[in-house]
């Protein structure tokens, strides 16, 4: 961009959480994803989320219309996609209405001001124009009429005046792109190759892109433009990924890793079915990924697929668990490896289909008939969901049991950097596959360090063997209705479980080791914690906090009993009324345990967090 | 695929006590499929059966092969899976009237839609008999059963129809005390690509005895069975002297020597006619009863579309391999 663009004053900032708010049709989530590729290409760490309502075209200007897009760009670690907002962009009064009680006092808000006639701000139930009646006195409304300007540049382009106000986007990211110093150039590539067959939008595109850029120079209500730079990451090669497609990545590298093809039975499901449209893409990689006609069909297809050699796995959210269930409690007594992903949301029934939630824990651990554990794990983030759906696929290939992955809408649909991990830095993955002919084989005869069944595949001669949802044989698995032998296999189905725990990594403990707090998640609640954990710890010096962030709960890991027992308070913060505290009671009662729930289809702000802390450390 | 080795029955009947009650028609079953079995030419560890829960659904243990006894109404999504995990191998489902248009009627639906290369083996006893005497989905209207004490009120599906509703490419039926009848149309079930469906006509001793006697009784069968077979007349009777022809849309039976019919005028099997609805008609058929293959109309199967899909996917995609799709798209060095 040109020298004169720089003339105005330059404020550095350590970090800015911005959000984009328009109609579902206004191309909010393209602007926001755009704005956040950019800022990562150009060294920040990010954090974003999108906020997309459960209608796919709700009436146009209408309150549950909005679809926001959120990012937290950093010069420092940024573990969430933030709270309150320093950047807001209106594109009409509706989108106003539902966002602007989530910006900073003083802070600026950008808005369409074409969008504000008469018939919008009704639809957004304003009785008068916020924009003139001293509403928003104590905001720093940046009024731009991004419609008309559009318009007027775009006016030679060829476009229909539908595709021409369609654009009107990319001027709102123009203006951002120079409130945040940041070069558009990586957009104009983007838009390059995205309609490449289609030359007169990319030049309305970028035309509209540079005409933002510009206007926001000339603007003397925007006399400063921020910094922020480069964040101190390791070195190596990155790139921005979400949550569902890290774990889709990560079944693929398992499957790479285990050498074995990878198998996929789903069905779609908000906010779940991500994973399904990305190994749909990948077919020819040596991926299956099969739309089953139910989600009962999803996994019981997957098990067939994995009686039959494949690394077989199953996505789902919440109510498409509860419907998983029967055929899950036939993998925990066929003892095959299956991963069912459960990518949370807010319910019971359909509750809040595009929110996030923690609430499948106890389904995840209890929701079968009889008596059938499983390991239960969860992801982190959303590039942690790469590495916990790789050792999700390691742990049910390794132990010959199920596996529940838990992750949620926030991590699933959220993004951030990633540094790209390749197969040769993950580690091995050897299953217990048996694919040629042995002397005196018994399908239950087990590994004695793991109590893994041998994986003998229909095409082995000599091994055919038949396994059922009956009770079988501990040896042989033929049916046995035995009642000594149905304890001790119920005892060993449960010990093959227990025994992960000498597989797995024990408890870590971030920040302070021992003292007055110990700040208790799991989950995809790790980066909300984190932060304020860090931001009390900074206010606070002289209280020890620190944070146990579990990612193994079922088995729980090696050290927890040694590392609660340092720390004077116990808190567990969770999306739910307390499940994880009531499963930590369950297996260390002798604990004191605080909760902290929230049942909003939010993550965790840190400013609740923090008063949280200071109750707890104040009484 | 051929094999050297040679098969008897008895190579596939495993060393678990069979259990079903005395008299029971799926012993005809069990026989008979271990009977077709030496004869389609695949090993033995490359066949698997996999069932759903009801009686049919023990069929597994009695084999010598690899097979999944699973839960209610699941069998074929779970044997979709199989296949698709291993083309090479001969899956065969074993699952009775409640199991397949019940519990698991969405199922089996999308199996014949879909056409998956299976062997689905119906045993149609019109009754649920592991849960001892409840109506079925093919239950009569008005059938007294334990959950019906004064008759069902719930009109039955005719699976023959049912299935060429939801596209099945593949049907047959066979009555179940028939088991030369049965090693035939299963011999030509395996043979055929794509969802093979047999309806067994399949008499419940305990719960439903003599459903079926005025159909596949010895002293009736003659009159009240039609076996069609693809390319030759349909022609049944004691005496082979009753036919059926067309009469408007419906079928109609005719005796071949009155009314100046003769052979040249019955109608002639044609098992490989796409349009359903001579085949609809044959398996709505009240007397006489149709037995062998109706229909059997090759058609891709769901894994050689999806074998097609990938290799469009193979030659198009730019990105060919994990490490390219990792680096793909837009990354960045951090130094």
């Amino acid at each position: 961009m040109s020298k004169e663009a720089f003339h105005k004053d330059t404020q550095t900032l350590d970090h800015a959480v911005i959000r984009f708010a328009g109609d579902s049709g206004d191309g909010m989530q393209l602007t926001g994803t755009q704005f956040s590729t950019s800022a990562a290409l150009l060294g920040n760490d990010v954090a974003t989320f999108p906020n997309y309502p459960a209608e796919i075209r709700a009436p146009q200007g209408s309150l549950y219309g909005v679809s926001g897009f959120q990012v937290n760009i950093g010069a420092k670690e940024i573990n969430t996609p933030g709270d309150a907002l320093d950047i807001l962009v209106a594109m009409n009064p509706a989108a106003l209405k539902t966002n602007i009680k989530d910006l900073k006092p003083g802070h600026m808000v950008i808005v369409d001001e074409d969008a504000f006639t008469r018939s919008n701000l009704q639809k957004a139930k304003y009785e008068s124009n916020p924009l003139t009646d001293g509403s928003l006195s104590h905001y720093n409304v940046i009024p731009v009429p991004m419609t008309s300007l559009t318009r007027e540049a775009l006016k030679d382009s060829g476009l229909d005046s539908k595709s021409i106000a369609r654009s009107k986007n990319m001027f709102a990211l123009g203006m951002l792109y120079w409130l945040f110093s940041k070069d558009p150039k990586y957009t104009e590539e983007f838009l390059k190759k995205k309609f490449k067959k289609k030359p007169a939008v990319v030049e309305a595109n970028i035309k509209a892109l540079k005409t933002g850029y510009h206007f926001a120079d000339t603007l003397e209500l925007m006399p400063t433009h921020y910094v922020v730079s480069a964040a101190k990451k390791e070195k190596g090669t990155y790139r921005i990924i979400m949550g569902n497609q890290a774990t889709a990545w990560g079944f693929m590298a398992a499957a790479k890793k285990s050498g074995l093809q990878l198998y996929l039975g789903s069905y779609p499901i908000t906010p779940a079915t991500d994973i399904l449209h990305e190994l749909a893409k990948w077919r020819h990689l040596d991926v299956i990924a099969f739309q089953a006609e139910d989600e009962i069909a999803g996994i019981s297809s997957a098990i067939g697929a994995s009686f039959a050699g494949k690394l077989a796995i199953t996505t789902t959210s919440g109510p498409g668990l509860a419907l998983k269930g029967e055929a899950l409690g036939l993998a925990v007594m066929l003892e095959l490896p299956l991963v069912v992903v459960d990518v949370q949301r807010g319910g019971p029934s359909t509750g809040l289909p595009t929110k996030t939630e923690q609430s499948d824990l106890m389904q995840a651990l209890y929701g079968r008939n009889g008596e059938s554990p499983l390991i239960v794990i969860a992801a982190k983030s959303p590039a942690d969901s790469y590495d916990k759906a790789f050792e999700a696929a390691k742990l049910t290939l390794e132990h010959m049991t199920p596996v529940v992955l838990l992750t949620d809408g926030y991590i699933g649909n959220g993004s951030e950097p990633w540094k790209i991990k390749t197969l040769d830095e993950l580690p091995e993955i050897k299953h217990h596959q048996v694919t040629e002919y042995q002397e005196d084989f018994h399908p239950y005869v087990r590994d004695p360090k793991t109590l893994a069944r041998p994986w003998a595949i229909p095409g082995t001669p000599g091994l055919e063997h038949v396994i059922g949802g009956l009770e079988k044989d501990k040896i042989e698995g033929t049916v046995s209705y035995d009642p000594k032998n149905h304890e001790e296999m119920v005892k060993l189905r449960a010990e093959k479980v227990r025994k992960v725990k000498d597989f797995i990594p024990p408890l870590e403990t971030e920040f302070d080791q021992e003292g007055d707090l110990l700040v208790i998640g799991w989950g995809g609640t790790y980066g909300s914690l984190k932060t304020a954990v860090e931001e009390y710890r900074q206010n606070n010096p002289n209280k020890k906090v620190g944070l146990a962030h579990f990612s193994y709960i079922n088995p729980l890991p090696h050290g927890v009993a040694e590392t609660f027992s340092k720390f004077k308070n116990i808190l567990v913060a969770e999306l739910n009324m307390g499940q994880f505290a009531d499963f930590l009671r369950m297996n260390y009662p002798q604990f004191k345990y605080e909760k902290y729930n929230k049942v909003q289809g939010l993550p965790f702000g840190s400013s609740e967090l923090i008063n949280k802390f200071d109750k707890i450390l104040k009484s | 695929m051929t094999t050297a080795i040679k098969y008897t029955f008895k190579d596939f009947a495993s060393d678990q006590d069979v259990r079903w009650c005395p008299g029971c028609d799926d012993y005809v079953i069990l026989r008979s499929i271990q009977k077709a079995l030496p004869e389609i030419g695949k090993k033995k560890e490359d066949i698997v059966f996999i069932s759903g829960i009801g009686c049919s659904s023990r069929f597994p243990y009695y084999m010598d092969n690899y097979g999944i006894h699973s839960i209610h109404g699941r069998a074929v999504a779970i044997a979709t899976g199989t296949k698709f995990a291993n083309p090479k191998l001969s899956v065969w489902v074993a699952s009775g009237d409640g199991d397949s248009m019940a519990i698991g009627g969405n199922h089996f639906i999308h199996a014949l839609r879909r056409n998956v290369d299976l062997n689905y083996i119906l045993f149609n006893n019109e009754i649920y008999g592991l849960t001892k005497g409840q109506f079925s989905p093919t239950s009569l209207l008005g059938q007294r059963t334990k959950s019906s004490p004064y008759g069902n009120t719930q009109a039955p599906f005719n699976p023959g129809e049912l299935a060429i509703g939801a596209h099945a490419k593949f049907f047959a039926r066979v009555p179940g005390n028939d088991a030369k009848m049965q090693t035939k149309v299963y011999i030509e079930a395996e043979k055929h690509k794509g969802t093979s469906l047999v309806e067994v006509l399949q008499n419940c001793v305990i719960f439903n005895d003599g459903a079926f006697k005025d159909i596949t009784d010895k002293t009736v069968r003659d009159d009240h069975q039609l076996v069609v077979e693809h390319g030759k007349p349909m022609i049944f009777g004691k005496d082979k002297d009753k036919g059926l022809v067309l009469d408007g849309m419906k079928l109609k039976v005719v005796t071949i020597g009155e009314n100046g019919i003769t052979e040249d005028d019955i109608l002639v099997h044609d098992a490989k006619e796409k349009d359903a609805s001579l085949h609809l008609a044959l398996v709505n058929l009240q007397d006489p009863v149709v037995m062998g293959v109706i229909r059997a109309v090759e058609e891709e199967t769901l894994i050689e579309r999806e074998n097609e899909v990938t290799k469009i996917a193979k030659e198009t995609n730019p990105i060919q391999s994990f490490e390219e799709l990792l680096f793909s798209g837009q990354t960045y060095e951090v130094e």
